[in-house]
């Protein structure tokens, strides 16, 4: 019999743990911290003239509404532009700029710029990280002759370095894959 | 044979005149009627003396000093169903008792490794399974089950290695584990289930649902892990199993001693460590797929045959590495991977475990309680407690880099209790009720969306099972389950896709709290799922048997089911579940017809199995997101069917060699679209030969060849994406099945007398002799790496 009362007693000490979860309390919202919600690429001309700036902005995340991208400036024929490429996270207050980090873990990320081939435009690297290898947060673009395509802008996280310039060879994983049309008159 | 044995034995009661003194001897032999060879460690009970004795490695027990007259026999063994005999003693006696499988098991062939076991050689008294399980000591439960007619796997890499029953997985398994229904958030397809094989004494695989008394939503099958009983005397015992593995370059420890007393009391302690660093496929390191493991369990009891206890508590805790190369972001990264020959990240040999890396803990208690009752029966209760941690560590920017991106715990407790009840001498009754409670929390703190929403879920439980032996050989069963389940959930949904799937018009009052781009909602659901199974066992000849089942079986849909909702980082894709989901039902038929000659055995068993509302999840489209495109997997509710047929065969065709056969097939379609269901196990067909020596030092060696046909049905799931530094659409191909592969293995042991009463087993397995180069269809991973290359096992293992 003290040993059925041993049993009761063990059931009822585990059961009553089992009771006493607080109901009241409702979960507490997580807003996705590393996410890159919106990138933005700022180009200043270098002879003077409109500032052009890109924008893709995908506020949410890998929720089912798509990237909208936006432009602002005209592209000008045969002209040099100073690029600055940003990474923000706008579903946090204030948003969190997340090009900081990329420049802190600089060995650890590579901005690709992929322009299609009807477009007349190349970039060159204007930043390199500890290792002497190209970032892409700082670039120079250039235009050639009025054209129309797309450029793509790729972020890579642990990517090959150094690396022949192409996402194939570069590897790691893809942070951020924009895409722009583009007119250069 | 038997009417013989019984012939004689009433022969020689007759023969003789009624003594009256009390000097009488009973002895006797309990036989494992369905394998015909001696139980070990069964209890023979004589309720009229309160006396009871175990049967010894030969299956032989003897009581001394009867008087004369008629006697009630128990006996009562952890694989069969406890009978009771009667026997009348006029002069000494010795007989053999039969025994049946387990009540619950009836139904269906019990498939447990039989390949090494043969009728004319009675050294092998040890169940062939303990030796299999010793045998698996450093690998997985799904590596032991692996070896098993129609039961595969699907994995993850090499670690991460769920069984697969005919054709089914994780929801749709119950695992008991020591008499725990698992409860460790199986729904994943990459969790792999928490248990040590090393704590299991038997296992045993039902294929389909036709066990009501642990669960009812079994659609796939059950998977029960029985620990080793320990023998009601003064004694000590245990064992040390070392092993050692090139491939990983790691290796295993598991220890467990044994201690009874007469009195009743037991306990068992038990530990294992694993450690291993990359495994190796043919040409390279897989990166990353590291391994460690601790676990340790403790079991203290009595046993007074009329009643006793037994408190159980286990801890699991492992750390898995998955492939580097297998961590992606988006369709384009996914296209580079699928085209590369070999995987994208090569690094040398490392016995680190990076991200992405799971880390889970399981913790396991139950305490469990019988008592028999004349005229009643046997009532058993049991509390157990579950609590399953588990931590997902993904590739991760800045401050985030050492912080999990999933982080659940989820606890269940429940309480059942039981009655076993005897009607008549031909109807038994087993009935019972289960509570339940669980609760998920994912911390908010990993800075990442839950994958798993927080939930409370309430169960309530009633079963019962009758089985009715209607002559000599026929036996019949039937059994009810009623599962009433209420989950109340809080989840919070993007305010994009709660509107997008049209949540707001249906279920716009469930919201709790807008918080930014996101909704809290607080569902509250309700399933009342029913479960039946009837069945019968036809005895044909002496030897042969046929079994036939029918199973309905309901199953109401997990929470990743239910909620998912985004991107799944391992699998680098969006999954969506449904709110609005329903049971999923399942009616399986099936059959086996089990045949043994003198020097062979074959089991033929055909299945067919119709799924209502089958849960199933299938790519829709792909979806733009700043990170580029995701294919988006979306759950569906389709009527499925699938059949299937496993063959096993063995055939001791000289007087030391054996050869088995295996042969399994499964095929499922989804019947709205007339397309094949996704990773269906390919046909595999496994042979081999064995060799027994005996005389020396039980020396044995075999070979076995596994060839895994093609999967040739398969869905088309491929999609197509856009990569602009190609300018061109590519085709992603996620489906097509890699091609058929044949791996040879090889092993030979031998034992050895040690240091006093003790012995020393010496073993050697070489899986994947010829080194080949193959990708598996059920590994997850196919897609990124070639599977195992050739490994080298040792193995010691130290009885004492």
């Amino acid at each position: 019999m003290k040993k059925n009362i041993f049993i009761f007693a063990l059931i009822a000490t585990f059961g009553l743990t089992s009771c006493s979860n607080d109901d009241d309390n409702t979960p507490e919202v997580v807003n996705e911290e590393e996410v890159i919600t919106t990138v933005t690429l700022t180009l200043v001309p270098s002879g003077g003239g409109d500032t052009v700036i890109l924008i893709s902005n995908d506020v949410d995340g890998d929720g089912p509404a798509p990237p909208v991208t936006a432009q602002t400036g005209d592209f000008v024929a045969d002209t040099d532009y100073t690029g600055l490429v940003s990474f923000t996270n706008v579903t946090e207050t204030p948003a969190e700029d997340i090009t900081e980090e990329v420049i802190a873990e600089a060995e650890e990320h590579q901005v690709f710029y992929i322009s299609s081939g009807s477009l007349n435009l190349t970039t060159s690297y204007n930043d390199t990280d500890s290792d002497g290898n190209p970032l892409g947060v700082m670039t120079t673009v250039m235009t050639g002759a009025a054209s129309s395509g797309t450029l793509n802008i790729v972020l890579r996280h642990e990517p090959n370095k150094p690396n022949d310039g192409t996402l194939g060879d570069a590897g790691g994983e893809t942070d951020v894959s924009v895409t722009f049309d583009i007119d250069i008159n | 044979m038997i009417k013989y044995i019984i012939a004689f034995t009433l022969l020689l009661g007759t023969l003789d005149a009624v003594s009256q003194t009390c000097e009488l001897n009973f002895t006797g032999k309990a036989i494992d009627s369905h394998e015909n060879i001696p139980l070990e460690g069964a209890i023979v009970f004589m309720p009229a003396l309160d006396k009871s004795a175990y049967t010894n490695l030969e299956g032989e027990f003897s009581f001394k000093d009867l008087c004369a007259g008629t006697y009630t026999v128990q006996i009562e063994h952890p694989q069969c169903k406890t009978q009771i005999f009667e026997i009348v003693m006029r002069k000494d006696l010795d007989r053999s008792f039969y025994l049946e499988h387990h009540l619950e098991q009836l139904n269906e062939v019990i498939i447990s490794g039989k390949s090494f076991r043969t009728k004319s050689e009675t050294q092998l008294t040890n169940t062939i399974d303990l030796n299999q399980i010793e045998q698996f000591s450093s690998e997985s439960l799904g590596d032991v089950l692996n070896t098993l007619s129609g039961v595969s796997s699907l994995n993850t890499g090499n670690s991460v290695i769920k069984p697969v029953i005919n054709g089914l997985h994780s929801s749709r398994i119950s695992i008991i584990n020591n008499g725990v229904l698992m409860q460790d958030q199986e729904w994943g397809a990459e969790h792999a289930p928490n248990i040590d094989v090393n704590t299991a004494g038997f296992i045993s695989v039902l294929k389909g649902a036709s066990t009501l008394q642990f669960s009812g939503d079994a659609v796939g099958g059950m998977i029960i892990s029985e620990p080793k009983r320990v023998a009601l005397k003064d004694t000590l015992y245990g064992k040390t199993i070392l092993s050692g593995s090139s491939n990983g370059r790691g290796g295993s420890i598991s220890t467990e001693l044994l201690k009874g007393y007469e009195n009743g009391w037991y306990g068992v302690l038990q530990g294992t460590a694993k450690r291993y660093g990359d495994f190796e496929a043919p040409d390279y390191v897989l990166s990353n797929t590291g391994l460690q493991e601790t676990d340790f369990s403790i079991r203290v009891g009595k046993n007074q045959f009329r009643s006793g206890f037994e408190a159980y508590a286990s801890f699991f805790k492992s750390k898995i590495g998955i492939l580097r190369a297998s961590h992606l972001g988006g369709a384009a990264d996914q296209v580079a991977a699928i085209t590369s020959e070999q995987p994208f990240i090569i690094r040398d040999f490392t016995y680190d475990i990076l991200e992405p890396r799971q880390e889970v803990t399981h913790l396991t208690g139950r305490v469990s309680y019988f008592k028999k009752f004349d005229g009643l029966g046997k009532l058993d209760l049991q509390y157990d407690l579950q609590h399953n941690q588990r931590f997902e560590f993904d590739i991760r920017r800045g401050d985030n880099a050492n912080r999990a991106s999933v982080d659940l715990t989820l606890t269940t407790h429940r309480f059942n209790a039981g009655l076993e009840s005897d009607i008549s001498d031909d109807l038994r009754l087993k009935s019972g009720f289960m509570l339940g409670y669980q609760e998920n929390v994912a911390d908010p703190s990993t800075g990442v969306r839950r994958l798993i929403p927080d939930y409370e879920e309430y169960t309530v439980a009633a079963y019962a099972i009758a089985d009715y032996q209607a002559s000599e050989r026929l036996l019949l069963e039937a059994g009810l389950r009623f599962d009433y389940v209420f989950m109340d959930v809080f989840k919070f949904y993007r305010s994009s896709f709660w509107e997008l799937r049209g949540y707001q018009q249906e279920f716009g009052d469930l919201v709790v709290e807008e918080f930014g781009n996101q909704l809290l909602v607080n569902p509250e659901l309700t399933f009342n799922n029913i479960s039946a199974t009837a069945g019968l066992n036809y005895k044909l000849g002496s030897t042969s048997r046929i079994y036939f089942n029918y199973a309905l079986a309901t199953r109401n849909p997990n929470p990743s089911e239910l909620f998912s909702e985004g991107l799944h980082h391992s699998a680098s894709r969006i999954e969506l579940g449904d709110l609005r989901f329903d049971s999923e039902v399942s009616n399986r038929l099936s059959l086996t017809l089990d045949s043994s000659g003198e020097d062979w055995s074959l089991q033929v068993s055909p299945f067919a199995n119709w799924i209502d509302n089958f849960l199933l999840i299938e790519p829709t489209g792909v979806q733009q997101t700043v990170r580029g495109n995701f294919q988006v997997w979306e759950y569906r509710q389709i009527p499925a069917f699938l059949a299937g047929l496993d063959i096993d065969f063995s055939w001791q065709f000289a007087q030391r060699l054996q050869t088995t056969a295996q042969f399994s097939m499964v095929k499922g379609y989804d019947q709205q679209t007339d397309t094949p269901l996704i990773n269906m196990p390919p046909v595999n067909f496994t042979n081999g030969v064995r060799y027994t020596l005996p005389e020396w030092h039980q020396f044995e060696t075999g070979i076995k060849s596994e060839y895994v046909f093609r999967q040739n049905e398969f869905p088309n799931t491929n999609f197509e994406v856009f990569l602009p530094e190609q300018e061109s659409i590519v085709e992603v191909d996620v489906s097509t099945p890699p091609p058929a592969y044949h791996l040879l293995h090889w092993d030979a042991q031998a034992s050895f007398g040690f240091v006093g009463k003790s012995t020393l087993q010496l073993g050697i397995q070489v899986s994947n002799l010829l080194n080949t180069e193959y990708r598996n269809y059920l590994n997850r991973l196919r897609y990124y790496a070639d599977d195992l290359g050739r490994n080298f096992r040792f193995q010691i293992k130290i009885n004492y």
